[in-house]
Protein backbone atom coordinates (compact mmCIF):
# COMPACT_ATOMS: atom_id res chain seq x y z
CA UNK A 1 0.00 0.00 0.00
CA UNK A 2 1.12 3.33 -0.73
CA UNK A 3 0.89 6.47 1.32
CA UNK A 4 -0.78 8.69 1.35
CA UNK A 5 -3.97 7.66 -0.20
CA UNK A 6 -5.78 8.98 -2.46
CA UNK A 7 -9.43 9.36 -0.75
CA UNK A 8 -10.51 12.80 -2.56
CA UNK A 9 -12.06 11.54 -5.64
CA UNK A 10 -14.91 14.25 -5.47
CA UNK A 11 -12.01 17.05 -6.34
CA UNK A 12 -11.20 14.61 -9.04
CA UNK A 13 -10.44 10.97 -10.07
CA UNK A 14 -6.94 9.74 -11.55
CA UNK A 15 -6.80 8.77 -15.36
CA UNK A 16 -7.70 5.55 -15.75
CA UNK A 17 -4.85 3.59 -18.08
CA UNK A 18 -7.42 2.21 -20.78
CA UNK A 19 -8.12 6.11 -21.14
CA UNK A 20 -4.80 7.31 -21.39
CA UNK A 21 -4.15 4.74 -23.65
CA UNK A 22 -7.04 5.62 -26.11
CA UNK A 23 -6.39 9.00 -26.02
CA UNK A 24 -2.63 8.89 -26.64
CA UNK A 25 -2.83 8.38 -30.91
CA UNK A 26 -4.86 11.57 -30.55
CA UNK A 27 -2.00 13.51 -29.23
CA UNK A 28 0.50 12.18 -32.04
CA UNK A 29 -0.24 10.07 -35.27
CA UNK A 30 -3.85 10.83 -35.14
CA UNK A 31 -3.68 14.69 -34.37
CA UNK A 32 -6.07 16.41 -37.15
CA UNK A 33 -8.34 19.03 -36.61
CA UNK A 34 -12.00 17.19 -36.48
CA UNK A 35 -13.56 20.18 -38.88
CA UNK A 36 -10.65 19.42 -41.21
CA UNK A 37 -13.07 18.09 -43.95
CA UNK A 38 -10.41 17.99 -46.93
CA UNK A 39 -7.79 15.06 -46.04
CA UNK A 40 -7.51 12.12 -43.76
CA UNK A 41 -5.83 13.61 -41.29
CA UNK A 42 -9.13 15.73 -40.07
CA UNK A 43 -11.50 12.66 -40.92
CA UNK A 44 -9.64 9.97 -38.58
CA UNK A 45 -9.69 13.32 -36.12
CA UNK A 46 -13.74 13.12 -36.53
CA UNK A 47 -14.19 9.53 -36.37
CA UNK A 48 -12.73 9.71 -33.20
CA UNK A 49 -15.02 12.09 -31.86
CA UNK A 50 -17.93 10.72 -33.30
CA UNK A 51 -17.07 7.12 -31.77
CA UNK A 52 -16.77 9.18 -28.32
CA UNK A 53 -20.00 10.86 -28.91
CA UNK A 54 -21.51 7.29 -29.44
CA UNK A 55 -20.03 6.08 -26.12
CA UNK A 56 -21.08 9.12 -23.92
CA UNK A 57 -24.90 9.22 -25.50
CA UNK A 58 -24.97 5.47 -24.73
CA UNK A 59 -24.27 5.86 -21.02
CA UNK A 60 -27.18 8.81 -20.63
CA UNK A 61 -29.52 7.36 -22.85
CA UNK A 62 -29.20 9.72 -25.29
CA UNK A 63 -28.85 9.93 -28.88
CA UNK A 64 -25.08 11.16 -30.44
CA UNK A 65 -26.65 14.78 -31.78
CA UNK A 66 -27.85 15.35 -28.48
CA UNK A 67 -24.05 15.85 -26.59
CA UNK A 68 -22.17 18.92 -26.85
CA UNK A 69 -18.79 18.87 -26.16
CA UNK A 70 -17.37 21.42 -23.55
CA UNK A 71 -14.31 22.10 -21.75
CA UNK A 72 -16.15 20.96 -18.20
CA UNK A 73 -19.37 21.00 -15.73
CA UNK A 74 -18.47 24.46 -15.20
CA UNK A 75 -18.80 25.26 -18.91
CA UNK A 76 -21.45 23.36 -19.32
CA UNK A 77 -23.81 24.83 -16.26
CA UNK A 78 -22.73 28.32 -18.23
CA UNK A 79 -24.29 27.29 -20.93
CA UNK A 80 -26.99 25.34 -20.11
CA UNK A 81 -28.48 28.57 -17.64
CA UNK A 82 -27.12 31.25 -19.84
CA UNK A 83 -28.25 29.95 -22.75
CA UNK A 84 -31.81 29.03 -21.57
CA UNK A 85 -32.24 32.24 -20.10
CA UNK A 86 -31.35 34.23 -23.70
CA UNK A 87 -33.32 31.71 -25.69
CA UNK A 88 -36.53 31.75 -23.77
CA UNK A 89 -36.60 34.82 -22.81
CA UNK A 90 -40.16 35.35 -24.39
CA UNK A 91 -41.47 33.16 -22.06
CA UNK A 92 -39.90 34.50 -18.89
CA UNK A 93 -37.42 35.14 -16.85
CA UNK A 94 -37.89 32.78 -14.12
CA UNK A 95 -35.61 30.34 -12.63
CA UNK A 96 -35.71 27.75 -9.80
CA UNK A 97 -32.68 26.26 -8.08
CA UNK A 98 -31.46 25.14 -5.05
CA UNK A 99 -28.78 26.76 -2.00
CA UNK A 100 -26.97 23.56 -2.13
CA UNK A 101 -26.24 23.38 -5.82
CA UNK A 102 -22.24 24.22 -6.84
CA UNK A 103 -21.16 27.46 -7.67
CA UNK A 104 -20.67 26.96 -11.00
CA UNK A 105 -24.69 27.36 -10.92
CA UNK A 106 -25.22 29.80 -8.29
CA UNK A 107 -23.01 32.35 -9.44
CA UNK A 108 -24.03 31.62 -12.92
CA UNK A 109 -27.48 32.35 -11.82
CA UNK A 110 -26.33 35.25 -9.36
CA UNK A 111 -24.74 36.82 -12.88
CA UNK A 112 -27.95 36.67 -14.91
CA UNK A 113 -29.90 38.49 -11.63
CA UNK A 114 -27.72 41.38 -12.78
CA UNK A 115 -29.27 40.71 -16.15
CA UNK A 116 -32.96 40.88 -15.26
CA UNK A 117 -33.60 37.57 -14.22
CA UNK A 118 -35.58 36.27 -11.19
CA UNK A 119 -33.99 33.46 -9.33
CA UNK A 120 -35.40 31.05 -6.61
CA UNK A 121 -33.39 29.39 -4.49
CA UNK A 122 -34.51 26.70 -2.33
CA UNK A 123 -33.75 25.16 0.89
CA UNK A 124 -33.19 21.68 1.33
CA UNK A 125 -34.41 20.01 4.10
CA UNK A 126 -31.99 18.67 6.97
CA UNK A 127 -31.04 15.46 4.68
CA UNK A 128 -29.72 17.76 1.79
CA UNK A 129 -32.91 16.82 -0.31
CA UNK A 130 -35.47 19.75 -2.13
CA UNK A 131 -38.79 20.17 -0.47
CA UNK A 132 -40.55 19.18 -3.78
CA UNK A 133 -43.91 21.05 -2.59
CA UNK A 134 -41.64 24.05 -1.93
CA UNK A 135 -40.10 23.75 -5.71
CA UNK A 136 -44.59 22.95 -6.94
CA UNK A 137 -45.00 26.42 -4.72
CA UNK A 138 -42.30 28.16 -6.48
CA UNK A 139 -43.28 27.73 -10.31
CA UNK A 140 -44.83 30.42 -11.77
CA UNK A 141 -46.19 30.96 -15.79
CA UNK A 142 -42.69 32.99 -16.03
CA UNK A 143 -40.89 29.78 -15.17
CA UNK A 144 -38.64 28.62 -17.60
CA UNK A 145 -35.45 26.54 -15.67
CA UNK A 146 -35.42 24.76 -13.18
CA UNK A 147 -32.27 23.52 -12.47
CA UNK A 148 -31.04 21.22 -9.74
CA UNK A 149 -27.86 18.65 -9.29
CA UNK A 150 -28.61 15.07 -9.39
CA UNK A 151 -25.96 14.54 -6.76
CA UNK A 152 -24.18 16.79 -4.25
CA UNK A 153 -20.20 17.16 -4.25
CA UNK A 154 -20.04 17.39 -0.66
CA UNK A 155 -22.41 15.16 1.49
CA UNK A 156 -23.36 12.67 -2.27
CA UNK A 157 -27.10 12.95 -1.44
CA UNK A 158 -29.56 12.22 -4.87
CA UNK A 159 -32.29 14.61 -5.37
CA UNK A 160 -35.29 12.90 -6.60
CA UNK A 161 -35.02 13.72 -10.32
CA UNK A 162 -37.88 12.17 -11.68
CA UNK A 163 -40.39 14.17 -9.46
CA UNK A 164 -38.58 17.15 -10.01
CA UNK A 165 -38.40 16.81 -13.74
CA UNK A 166 -42.31 16.11 -13.89
CA UNK A 167 -43.05 19.09 -11.72
CA UNK A 168 -41.02 21.53 -14.23
CA UNK A 169 -42.58 19.66 -17.04
CA UNK A 170 -46.38 20.14 -15.82
CA UNK A 171 -45.58 23.77 -15.64
CA UNK A 172 -44.12 24.43 -18.92
CA UNK A 173 -40.57 24.59 -17.04
CA UNK A 174 -37.18 22.62 -18.74
CA UNK A 175 -35.02 20.83 -16.54
CA UNK A 176 -31.46 21.32 -16.61
CA UNK A 177 -29.67 19.12 -14.03
CA UNK A 178 -25.51 19.41 -13.16
CA UNK A 179 -25.08 15.54 -12.98
CA UNK A 180 -21.32 15.98 -12.57
CA UNK A 181 -21.05 13.65 -9.30
CA UNK A 182 -24.04 11.26 -10.66
CA UNK A 183 -22.90 10.59 -14.40
CA UNK A 184 -21.10 7.10 -14.62
CA UNK A 185 -21.43 6.71 -11.06
CA UNK A 186 -25.24 5.74 -10.60
CA UNK A 187 -27.60 4.73 -13.75
CA UNK A 188 -28.85 7.84 -15.38
CA UNK A 189 -30.92 8.01 -18.04
CA UNK A 190 -32.25 11.15 -19.57
CA UNK A 191 -35.30 9.60 -20.74
CA UNK A 192 -36.82 8.01 -17.51
CA UNK A 193 -34.98 10.66 -15.29
CA UNK A 194 -37.08 13.61 -17.97
CA UNK A 195 -33.94 15.77 -18.42
CA UNK A 196 -33.62 18.02 -21.15
CA UNK A 197 -30.66 19.71 -20.51
CA UNK A 198 -27.63 17.75 -18.36
CA UNK A 199 -24.00 18.93 -17.75
CA UNK A 200 -21.04 16.92 -16.18
CA UNK A 201 -17.09 16.34 -17.31
CA UNK A 202 -14.93 13.26 -17.69
CA UNK A 203 -12.07 14.04 -14.85
CA UNK A 204 -14.84 12.85 -12.02
CA UNK A 205 -15.14 9.90 -13.74
CA UNK A 206 -11.31 8.62 -14.52
CA UNK A 207 -10.74 10.57 -17.53
CA UNK A 208 -8.83 13.54 -18.64
CA UNK A 209 -9.46 17.46 -17.01
CA UNK A 210 -10.37 19.73 -19.33
CA UNK A 211 -13.32 18.15 -20.98
CA UNK A 212 -16.71 17.18 -20.51
CA UNK A 213 -20.29 17.16 -21.96
CA UNK A 214 -23.97 19.29 -22.46
CA UNK A 215 -26.99 16.99 -23.14
CA UNK A 216 -29.27 19.23 -24.97
CA UNK A 217 -32.82 17.28 -25.37
CA UNK A 218 -33.44 17.16 -29.46
CA UNK A 219 -37.12 15.50 -29.26
CA UNK A 220 -40.01 16.49 -27.02
CA UNK A 221 -39.02 19.52 -26.66
CA UNK A 222 -36.59 20.74 -29.13
CA UNK A 223 -34.22 22.49 -26.53
CA UNK A 224 -31.93 25.20 -27.69
CA UNK A 225 -29.29 27.36 -26.15
CA UNK A 226 -28.11 30.29 -27.16
CA UNK A 227 -24.19 29.82 -27.59
CA UNK A 228 -21.57 31.77 -25.12
CA UNK A 229 -18.77 31.57 -27.20
CA UNK A 230 -18.80 33.13 -30.34
CA UNK A 231 -16.83 31.41 -33.73
CA UNK A 232 -16.51 28.94 -35.68
CA UNK A 233 -20.22 27.29 -35.49
CA UNK A 234 -19.07 24.01 -34.17
CA UNK A 235 -20.97 21.72 -32.02
CA UNK A 236 -24.22 22.41 -34.11
CA UNK A 237 -23.25 26.21 -33.69
CA UNK A 238 -23.29 25.59 -29.49
CA UNK A 239 -20.53 25.73 -28.78
CA UNK A 240 -17.17 27.08 -31.08
CA UNK A 241 -14.12 26.08 -31.04
CA UNK A 242 -11.94 23.67 -32.29
CA UNK A 243 -12.81 19.97 -30.84
CA UNK A 244 -10.20 18.75 -27.83
CA UNK A 245 -9.98 15.63 -29.64
CA UNK A 246 -7.68 13.32 -27.42
CA UNK A 247 -9.70 14.86 -24.60
CA UNK A 248 -12.82 13.61 -26.15
CA UNK A 249 -11.80 10.39 -27.32
CA UNK A 250 -10.63 9.76 -23.05
CA UNK A 251 -14.21 11.17 -22.07
CA UNK A 252 -15.91 9.14 -24.47
CA UNK A 253 -13.59 5.78 -23.42
CA UNK A 254 -14.36 6.40 -19.26
CA UNK A 255 -18.07 6.47 -20.08
CA UNK A 256 -18.04 3.48 -21.81
CA UNK A 257 -16.06 2.02 -19.25
CA UNK A 258 -18.53 3.36 -16.22
CA UNK A 259 -21.27 1.86 -18.63
CA UNK A 260 -19.76 -1.72 -18.26
CA UNK A 261 -18.36 -1.38 -14.55
CA UNK A 262 -21.08 0.41 -13.25
CA UNK A 263 -23.07 -2.15 -11.08
CA UNK A 264 -19.85 -3.95 -9.79
CA UNK A 265 -18.24 -0.66 -9.17
CA UNK A 266 -21.00 0.70 -6.99
CA UNK A 267 -21.55 -2.80 -4.81
CA UNK A 268 -18.34 -2.79 -4.23
CA UNK A 269 -17.93 1.04 -3.31
CA UNK A 270 -21.03 1.33 -1.22
CA UNK A 271 -19.90 -1.47 0.47
CA UNK A 272 -16.46 -0.09 1.70
CA UNK A 273 -17.95 3.11 2.63
CA UNK A 274 -20.32 1.21 4.82
CA UNK A 275 -17.72 -0.29 6.28
CA UNK A 276 -15.92 3.51 6.92
CA UNK A 277 -19.09 5.05 8.29
CA UNK A 278 -19.68 2.11 10.27
CA UNK A 279 -16.02 2.34 12.12
CA UNK A 280 -16.39 5.77 12.35
CA UNK A 281 -19.69 6.54 13.91
CA UNK A 282 -18.79 4.07 16.52
CA UNK A 283 -16.46 7.34 17.78
CA UNK A 284 -18.45 9.34 20.50
CA UNK A 285 -20.21 12.47 19.04
CA UNK A 286 -19.72 11.78 15.28
CA UNK A 287 -22.26 12.32 12.66
CA UNK A 288 -23.13 11.44 9.13
CA UNK A 289 -23.95 14.37 7.06
CA UNK A 290 -26.69 14.14 4.53
CA UNK A 291 -29.28 11.59 3.72
CA UNK A 292 -28.32 8.26 3.78
CA UNK A 293 -30.41 6.35 1.50
CA UNK A 294 -30.99 8.44 -1.56
CA UNK A 295 -27.09 9.04 -2.16
CA UNK A 296 -24.19 8.26 -4.14
CA UNK A 297 -22.13 4.92 -3.40
CA UNK A 298 -18.69 6.43 -2.52
CA UNK A 299 -18.66 9.47 -0.49
CA UNK A 300 -19.20 9.91 3.42
CA UNK A 301 -19.28 13.01 5.17
CA UNK A 302 -18.92 12.94 8.37
CA UNK A 303 -18.73 15.17 11.66
CA UNK A 304 -16.45 15.07 14.16
CA UNK A 305 -17.67 16.98 17.15
CA UNK A 306 -15.26 19.04 19.40
CA UNK A 307 -12.68 19.03 17.05
CA UNK A 308 -11.45 21.34 13.51
CA UNK A 309 -11.45 19.54 10.23
CA UNK A 310 -8.09 21.26 8.81
CA UNK A 311 -6.27 20.69 12.29
CA UNK A 312 -7.65 16.97 11.53
CA UNK A 313 -6.65 17.07 8.32
CA UNK A 314 -3.24 17.78 9.35
CA UNK A 315 -3.16 14.58 11.51
CA UNK A 316 -4.62 12.34 8.71
CA UNK A 317 -0.94 13.08 7.14
CA UNK A 318 -1.49 10.19 5.34
CA UNK A 319 -4.94 10.14 3.83
CA UNK A 320 -5.50 13.30 1.30
CA UNK A 321 -9.35 13.89 2.34
CA UNK A 322 -11.17 17.37 2.15
CA UNK A 323 -13.20 19.20 4.88
CA UNK A 324 -15.85 21.56 5.03
CA UNK A 325 -14.24 23.94 7.82
CA UNK A 326 -13.45 27.59 6.98
CA UNK A 327 -9.66 27.10 7.60
CA UNK A 328 -9.64 25.43 4.00
CA UNK A 329 -10.71 28.77 2.59
CA UNK A 330 -9.57 32.25 3.14
CA UNK A 331 -13.36 33.15 4.15
CA UNK A 332 -13.42 32.21 7.49
CA UNK A 333 -16.81 31.34 6.10
CA UNK A 334 -17.98 26.97 6.72
CA UNK A 335 -19.41 25.35 4.10
CA UNK A 336 -22.54 26.47 2.49
CA UNK A 337 -23.94 23.43 1.75
CA UNK A 338 -23.45 22.36 5.45
CA UNK A 339 -25.09 25.22 6.84
CA UNK A 340 -27.67 24.61 4.29
CA UNK A 341 -28.51 21.40 5.94
CA UNK A 342 -29.07 23.70 8.92
CA UNK A 343 -25.64 22.28 10.84
CA UNK A 344 -24.12 24.86 13.15
CA UNK A 345 -21.17 26.18 12.27
CA UNK A 346 -19.38 24.37 14.59
CA UNK A 347 -20.40 21.03 12.93
CA UNK A 348 -19.72 22.18 9.73
CA UNK A 349 -16.15 23.15 10.61
CA UNK A 350 -15.85 19.90 12.04
CA UNK A 351 -16.68 17.85 8.88
CA UNK A 352 -14.33 15.32 6.69
CA UNK A 353 -15.31 13.79 3.22
CA UNK A 354 -14.11 10.76 2.23
CA UNK A 355 -14.33 9.75 -1.33
CA UNK A 356 -13.97 6.62 -2.69
CA UNK A 357 -12.98 5.91 -5.95
CA UNK A 358 -12.18 2.98 -8.30
CA UNK A 359 -8.82 2.24 -7.17
CA UNK A 360 -9.29 2.02 -3.70
CA UNK A 361 -8.84 -0.87 -2.19
CA UNK A 362 -10.20 -1.97 1.29
CA UNK A 363 -6.74 -2.33 2.95
CA UNK A 364 -6.73 1.25 2.27
CA UNK A 365 -10.09 1.69 3.71
CA UNK A 366 -8.79 0.03 6.99
CA UNK A 367 -5.47 2.34 7.17
CA UNK A 368 -8.33 5.45 6.78
CA UNK A 369 -10.04 4.06 9.86
CA UNK A 370 -7.30 3.78 11.86
CA UNK A 371 -5.91 6.91 10.58
CA UNK A 372 -8.68 8.71 11.13
CA UNK A 373 -9.83 7.61 14.83
CA UNK A 374 -6.07 8.31 15.92
CA UNK A 375 -6.42 11.83 14.41
CA UNK A 376 -9.62 12.45 15.77
CA UNK A 377 -8.56 11.03 19.51
CA UNK A 378 -5.17 13.10 19.33
CA UNK A 379 -7.29 16.39 18.80
CA UNK A 380 -9.82 15.72 21.09
CA UNK A 381 -7.04 15.64 23.83
CA UNK A 382 -6.34 19.15 22.47
CA UNK A 383 -9.81 20.48 22.54
CA UNK A 384 -11.11 22.68 25.36
CA UNK A 385 -14.37 22.06 23.80
CA UNK A 386 -14.16 18.31 24.35
CA UNK A 387 -12.89 18.78 27.87
CA UNK A 388 -15.98 20.93 28.38
CA UNK A 389 -18.25 18.02 27.04
CA UNK A 390 -16.86 15.80 29.09
CA UNK A 391 -17.37 17.44 31.98
CA UNK A 392 -20.76 18.15 31.12
CA UNK A 393 -20.79 21.79 30.30
CA UNK A 394 -23.67 23.32 28.08
CA UNK A 395 -20.93 25.19 25.08
CA UNK A 396 -24.36 27.04 24.04
CA UNK A 397 -24.66 28.87 27.09
CA UNK A 398 -20.90 30.19 27.02
CA UNK A 399 -20.49 33.59 26.00
CA UNK A 400 -18.03 33.21 22.91
CA UNK A 401 -16.21 36.40 22.26
CA UNK A 402 -16.80 38.28 19.46
CA UNK A 403 -14.37 38.05 16.58
CA UNK B 1 -0.93 25.48 1.10
CA UNK B 2 1.93 23.91 3.00
CA UNK B 3 2.62 24.41 6.28
CA UNK B 4 6.10 25.49 7.74
CA UNK B 5 8.35 22.69 9.75
CA UNK B 6 7.63 25.51 12.61
CA UNK B 7 4.06 24.63 12.50
CA UNK B 8 4.57 21.08 11.89
CA UNK B 9 6.47 20.64 14.92
CA UNK B 10 4.73 22.23 17.27
CA UNK B 11 1.47 20.75 16.20
CA UNK B 12 2.83 16.93 16.30
CA UNK B 13 4.30 17.58 19.37
CA UNK B 14 2.45 20.08 21.30
CA UNK B 15 4.28 21.68 24.32
CA UNK B 16 2.40 21.76 27.58
CA UNK B 17 -1.09 20.74 26.81
CA UNK B 18 -3.26 20.33 29.89
CA UNK B 19 -5.26 21.94 32.24
CA UNK B 20 -4.61 23.97 35.76
CA UNK B 21 -7.20 24.69 38.36
CA UNK B 22 -8.94 27.77 37.50
CA UNK B 23 -10.11 28.55 41.18
CA UNK B 24 -6.38 28.55 42.10
CA UNK B 25 -6.29 32.21 42.83
CA UNK B 26 -2.63 32.06 41.33
CA UNK B 27 -4.31 31.16 38.15
CA UNK B 28 -5.17 32.71 35.37
CA UNK B 29 -7.25 31.58 32.78
CA UNK B 30 -7.86 33.23 29.00
CA UNK B 31 -10.45 31.71 26.94
CA UNK B 32 -11.24 33.00 23.60
CA UNK B 33 -12.50 32.62 19.96
CA UNK B 34 -15.72 30.51 19.49
CA UNK B 35 -17.07 27.08 17.88
CA UNK B 36 -18.78 29.16 15.32
CA UNK B 37 -15.51 30.24 13.58
CA UNK B 38 -13.27 27.52 13.71
CA UNK B 39 -10.99 28.36 16.79
CA UNK B 40 -11.51 28.41 20.49
CA UNK B 41 -7.89 28.78 22.95
CA UNK B 42 -7.86 28.22 26.18
CA UNK B 43 -4.67 29.23 28.10
CA UNK B 44 -4.03 29.04 31.71
CA UNK B 45 -0.94 30.74 33.56
CA UNK B 46 0.01 30.45 36.84
CA UNK B 47 1.71 33.16 38.70
CA UNK B 48 4.50 33.14 41.50
CA UNK B 49 4.47 35.91 44.23
CA UNK B 50 6.96 38.30 42.12
CA UNK B 51 4.63 38.29 39.34
CA UNK B 52 6.80 35.70 37.19
CA UNK B 53 4.78 32.85 35.07
CA UNK B 54 5.89 29.13 36.51
CA UNK B 55 3.69 27.37 34.43
CA UNK B 56 1.34 28.02 31.17
CA UNK B 57 -0.78 25.39 29.95
CA UNK B 58 -3.53 25.58 26.79
CA UNK B 59 -5.87 23.48 25.15
CA UNK B 60 -7.09 24.40 21.39
CA UNK B 61 -9.93 23.96 19.36
CA UNK B 62 -8.76 24.87 15.70
CA UNK B 63 -6.61 24.66 12.40
CA UNK B 64 -2.82 23.70 12.75
CA UNK B 65 -1.37 27.08 12.92
CA UNK B 66 -3.75 28.16 16.04
CA UNK B 67 -2.58 24.90 17.82
CA UNK B 68 0.58 25.71 16.99
CA UNK B 69 -0.03 29.01 18.10
CA UNK B 70 -0.74 28.45 21.36
CA UNK B 71 1.86 26.06 21.79
CA UNK B 72 4.42 28.24 21.29
CA UNK B 73 2.84 31.37 23.49
CA UNK B 74 3.16 28.59 26.54
CA UNK B 75 6.43 27.75 25.64
CA UNK B 76 7.59 31.90 25.80
CA UNK B 77 5.50 32.52 29.07
CA UNK B 78 6.85 30.02 30.88
CA UNK B 79 9.68 32.12 33.37
CA UNK B 80 8.40 35.69 31.98
CA UNK B 81 7.15 38.30 34.44
CA UNK B 82 3.62 39.19 33.83
CA UNK B 83 5.03 42.66 31.78
CA UNK B 84 7.53 40.79 30.04
CA UNK B 85 3.92 38.55 28.73
CA UNK B 86 2.20 41.16 28.31
CA UNK B 87 4.69 42.57 25.39
CA UNK B 88 4.32 39.24 23.30
CA UNK B 89 2.75 40.86 20.27
CA UNK B 90 0.81 38.45 17.38
CA UNK B 91 3.67 39.26 14.98
CA UNK B 92 6.38 37.75 17.11
CA UNK B 93 4.15 34.96 16.81
CA UNK B 94 3.65 35.13 12.71
CA UNK B 95 7.65 35.67 12.45
CA UNK B 96 8.69 32.53 14.49
CA UNK B 97 6.28 30.66 12.99
CA UNK B 98 6.45 31.90 9.41
CA UNK B 99 2.57 31.83 9.60
CA UNK B 100 0.89 33.00 5.56
CA UNK B 101 -0.73 35.83 5.77
CA UNK B 102 -4.18 34.08 5.79
CA UNK B 103 -3.03 32.47 9.23
CA UNK B 104 -2.71 35.68 11.17
CA UNK B 105 -5.71 35.45 13.21
CA UNK B 106 -4.86 32.64 14.96
CA UNK B 107 -1.52 34.76 16.07
CA UNK B 108 -4.22 37.10 17.13
CA UNK B 109 -6.55 34.92 19.17
CA UNK B 110 -2.94 33.76 20.74
CA UNK B 111 -1.92 37.21 21.84
CA UNK B 112 -5.94 37.87 22.43
CA UNK B 113 -5.70 34.72 25.17
CA UNK B 114 -2.15 35.63 26.63
CA UNK B 115 -3.89 39.06 27.47
CA UNK B 116 -7.58 37.48 28.74
CA UNK B 117 -5.42 35.04 30.77
CA UNK B 118 -3.72 37.94 32.59
CA UNK B 119 -6.71 40.13 33.13
CA UNK B 120 -7.93 36.72 34.60
CA UNK B 121 -5.07 36.91 36.86
CA UNK B 122 -5.39 40.88 37.90
CA UNK B 123 -9.04 40.52 38.61
CA UNK B 124 -9.03 37.71 40.90
CA UNK B 125 -6.11 39.08 43.07
CA UNK B 126 -7.75 42.35 43.44
CA UNK B 127 -6.02 44.26 40.74
CA UNK B 128 -8.06 46.00 37.57
CA UNK B 129 -8.39 44.65 34.02
CA UNK B 130 -6.05 45.98 31.17
CA UNK B 131 -7.78 47.07 28.42
CA UNK B 132 -8.06 43.90 25.86
CA UNK B 133 -6.42 45.06 22.12
CA UNK B 134 -9.45 44.98 19.79
CA UNK B 135 -9.27 41.51 18.12
CA UNK B 136 -8.30 41.96 14.56
CA UNK B 137 -10.72 39.67 13.30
Amino acid sequence: MELPIYLDNNATTPLDPRVLEAMLPYFTSKFGNAASRNHAFGWVAEEGVDYAREQVAKLIGCTEKEIIFTSGATEGDNLAIKGVFEMYADKGNHIITATTEHKAVLDTCKHLEKQGARVTYLKVKEDGLIDLAELEAAMTPETILVSIMYGNNEIGVVQPIKEISAIAHKHGALFFSDATQAVGKIPVDVNTDGIDLMAFTAHKMYGPKGVGALYVRRKNPRVKVTSQMDGGGHERGMRSGTLNVPGIVGLGKACELCRLEMESEAQRLSALRDKLEAALTTMEESYVNGNTQHRLPHVANISFKYVEGEGLMMAMKDLAVSSGSACTSASLEPSYVLKSLGLSDDLAHSSIRFGLGRFTTEAEVDYAIENTKNAVNHLRNLSPLWEMFKEGIDLSKIEWAEH
Amino acid sequence: MAYSEKVMEHYTNPRNVGTLNKDNKNVGTGLVGAPECGDVMRLQIEVNDDNVITDAKFKTFGCGSAIASSSLATEWLKGKSIDEALAIDNMDIVEELALPPVKIHCSVLAEDAIKSAINDYRVKNGMEALAMPKSHH
